[in-house]
């Protein structure tokens, strides 16, 4: 109430209804009270902005009057362009954002351009030294597929020094393994290793250059004879485009490939081998090629160098042509065994590498 | 040739300074004419007059939407910027030491013109380089004091938007139409001119609180 009774003094005060005395006592208080005083001020001011707000809003209610009116007689409308105004007036209203696109797109096809130069380069370098690889290849059509003068450090005992590096599997469990004549030709000591790292110590008993395969023999104490092979070594010739798989060591590591038979001969008319399209690297020489069936139906010896993933394996028939060659020549070897059944057939493919690694060595010596 | 004293040389003399001195006495008669239109116009803009509002929009308006179309605005923006200058130019006529130094013409286009270059600025979406085809006049001070105006019908606006039903009516009807408190009291249905009284002042003191709340943030 206080307020009010306030505010109504100072409206009167203001608008000029006080009388002459009443005039005299409040200007009186607002001498001596601050706060009525700064009303008074602050109550001047907003009379003031409400009048001022009435005023214009007034004035803006007429303003839009006028402009119904005239709005109706077309005043507002845009001006008709001709078509070359239209352009003009289309070209300065975004002649900013055309340049700034302009740029972009600019600056985009330049970095495109950049790039593309970067790596085109990088490619056709890189196909450059494949050529040079390639030319120095090209003196033998087959190149043994044998990893020459590898350095590894060897922490098992007997720590051979390993100059090179081959792949090789287990016919008998007694210790006899399969390799390639080339793999074991430079070699004066020979060890071979499983999977586990075992090292052993291993005798070549026969070599036949001609369909470049050896049998080598484990002599080793720390060797235990193994009861049964998983795999078995096919006969018979495989049918083109049989599938396979191959377990090698072009590293350190044994490695899984797979591939197809492509052709039942080998390198120029050889009919004791087959052509594969598989990928091998030196190192895969010697390795065994088992179909889904778990039978052993080659073993890798070559690659063609200019082409493509031309590789030559020796067939797995020739195995036994050599064994009889061996048993006819001595007759210690009368007790070798090949393996006759196969337990992989049916199995997962990963099942099959699993259960057969442990048979496929690495052949290395120095 | 044109010899010296010849009468026909004389004749055409005295026809081209005729026509001179006549052209002169029309430009004159026109710019009084505009002068006096002016202030015309200028007074009856300030009395709220819809004629004036409307013979100055005619005269004018045209000139300020090619202006803004030319530089980067429609119609809309012109009809905005036009209706500002018209209320700058209302607060100046109304105001007591009020004398215009230049043709309405050339008033409301320097105003148009500052108004759309602040516009563009507060967009800097283009340059402020706005082409300017017409004579202008400094406005910056009659600017500045319309933003200042504007800032305050804007919260004042706002505070009435606030206060609602039947606060807003009841302040409308005795502060912006002057209806007397009797008056108001029978509109509304208050018992007697002393409750609508007590009402109003209630209502006032909220207006106030809620006007200076906002003008203190502002």
């Amino acid at each position: 109430m206080e307020d009010i009774l306030l505010l109504e003094t100072v409206e009167r005060y203001l608008s000029g209804d006080m009388s002459a005395e009443e005039v005299v006592v409040f200007e009186d208080l607002r001498k001596k009270n601050a706060d009525v005083d700064q009303m008074v001020v602050e109550h001047t001011y907003f009379l003031q902005g409400l009048d001022k707000y009435g005023v214009i809003k007034s004035f803006k209610h007429s303003l839009h009057e006028v402009e119904a009116n005239l709005y109706n007689e077309g005043i507002f409308d845009a001006p008709k362009l001709t078509s070359k105004k239209m352009v003009v007036n289309f070209w300065n209203k975004y002649k900013r954002n055309m340049a700034v696109a302009a740029s972009i797109a600019g600056f985009i096809s330049l970095l495109t351009l950049g790039l593309m130069i970067t790596y085109t380069k990088k490619y056709s370098n890189d196909h450059y030294v494949d050529l040079v690889k390639e030319l120095i290849k090209t003196n033998t059509d087959v190149s043994k597929l044998k990893n020459n003068h590898v350095i590894r450090p060897v922490n098992e005992k007997p720590e051979p020094k390993v100059d090179f590096r081959g792949t090789g599997f287990l016919i008998d469990g007694k210790g006899y393994l399969v390799t390639n004549a080339h793999v074991i030709s430079k070699m004066k000591n020979i060890y071979v290793e499983n999977t586990k790292g075992q090292f052993f110590a291993t005798a070549t008993v026969y070599t036949d250059n001609n369909v470049d395969l050896a049998i080598l023999k484990i002599n080793d104490t720390a060797f235990k004879v193994i009861t049964s092979l998983p795999y078995s070594i096919k006969k018979a010739n495989s049918d083109l485009g049989e599938q396979f798989f191959t377990l090698g060591f072009p590293r350190d590591e044994i490695v899984y490939g797979e591939g197809y038979v492509s052709a039942k001969s080998g390198n120029d008319g050889d009919t004791t081998s087959y052509q594969l399209t598989v990928s091998a690297n030196p190192g895969n020489s010697g390795g065994p090629v088992i179909n889904s069936n778990g039978e052993i139906i080659g073993i890798i010896t070559a690659k063609d160098s200019k082409a493509d993933g031309v590789v030559y394996a020796a067939k797995s028939k020739n195995i036994f042509k050599l064994l009889d060659k061996l048993k006819k020549e001595d007759n210690r070897y009368e007790l070798i065994k090949t393996p006759v059944n196969t337990n992989l057939k049916g199995l997962e493919r990963t099942q099959q590498v699993k259960k057969m690694e442990e048979f496929v060595y690495m052949v290395v010596g120095n | 040739m044109v010899k010296k004293g010849n009468p026909t040389f004389l004749k055409y003399f005295f026809f081209v300074a005729l026509g001179y001195y006549c052209t002169l006495l029309r430009i004159n008669i026109r710019l009084v004419n505009t002068i006096e239109q002016d202030q015309s116009l200028l007074k009856g803009l300030a009395e709220n007059d819809k004629n004036s509002i409307e013979t100055i929009y005619r005269l004018n308006y045209s000139m300020i939407q090619t202006f803004v179309l030319n530089n980067n605005g429609s119609v809309d923006d012109a009809r905005d910027i036009f209706q500002e200058a018209m209320v700058v130019l209302y607060e100046k006529s109304r105001a007591t030491t009020f004398s215009l130094s230049c043709q309405i013409k050339t008033y409301v286009y320097s105003i148009c013109r500052r108004l759309w270059l602040k516009r563009l600025q507060q967009l800097s979406k283009f340059s402020t380089q706005v082409e300017s085809l017409e004579d202008t006049v400094t406005v910056d001070e009659e600017i500045e004091e319309h933003e200042k105006i504007n800032n305050d019908f804007i919260i004042m606006e706002h505070a009435l938007g606030k206060i609602g039903e039947p606060c807003k009516s009841l302040l409308d009807a005795y502060y912006l139409q002057k209806k007397n408190m009797v008056e108001i009291a029978g509109e509304f249905g208050y018992t007697n001119a002393d409750n609508a009284k007590t009402q109003k002042y209630k209502c006032l003191i909220r207006l106030k609180k809620l006007f200076f709340a906002q003008y203190k943030n502002a």
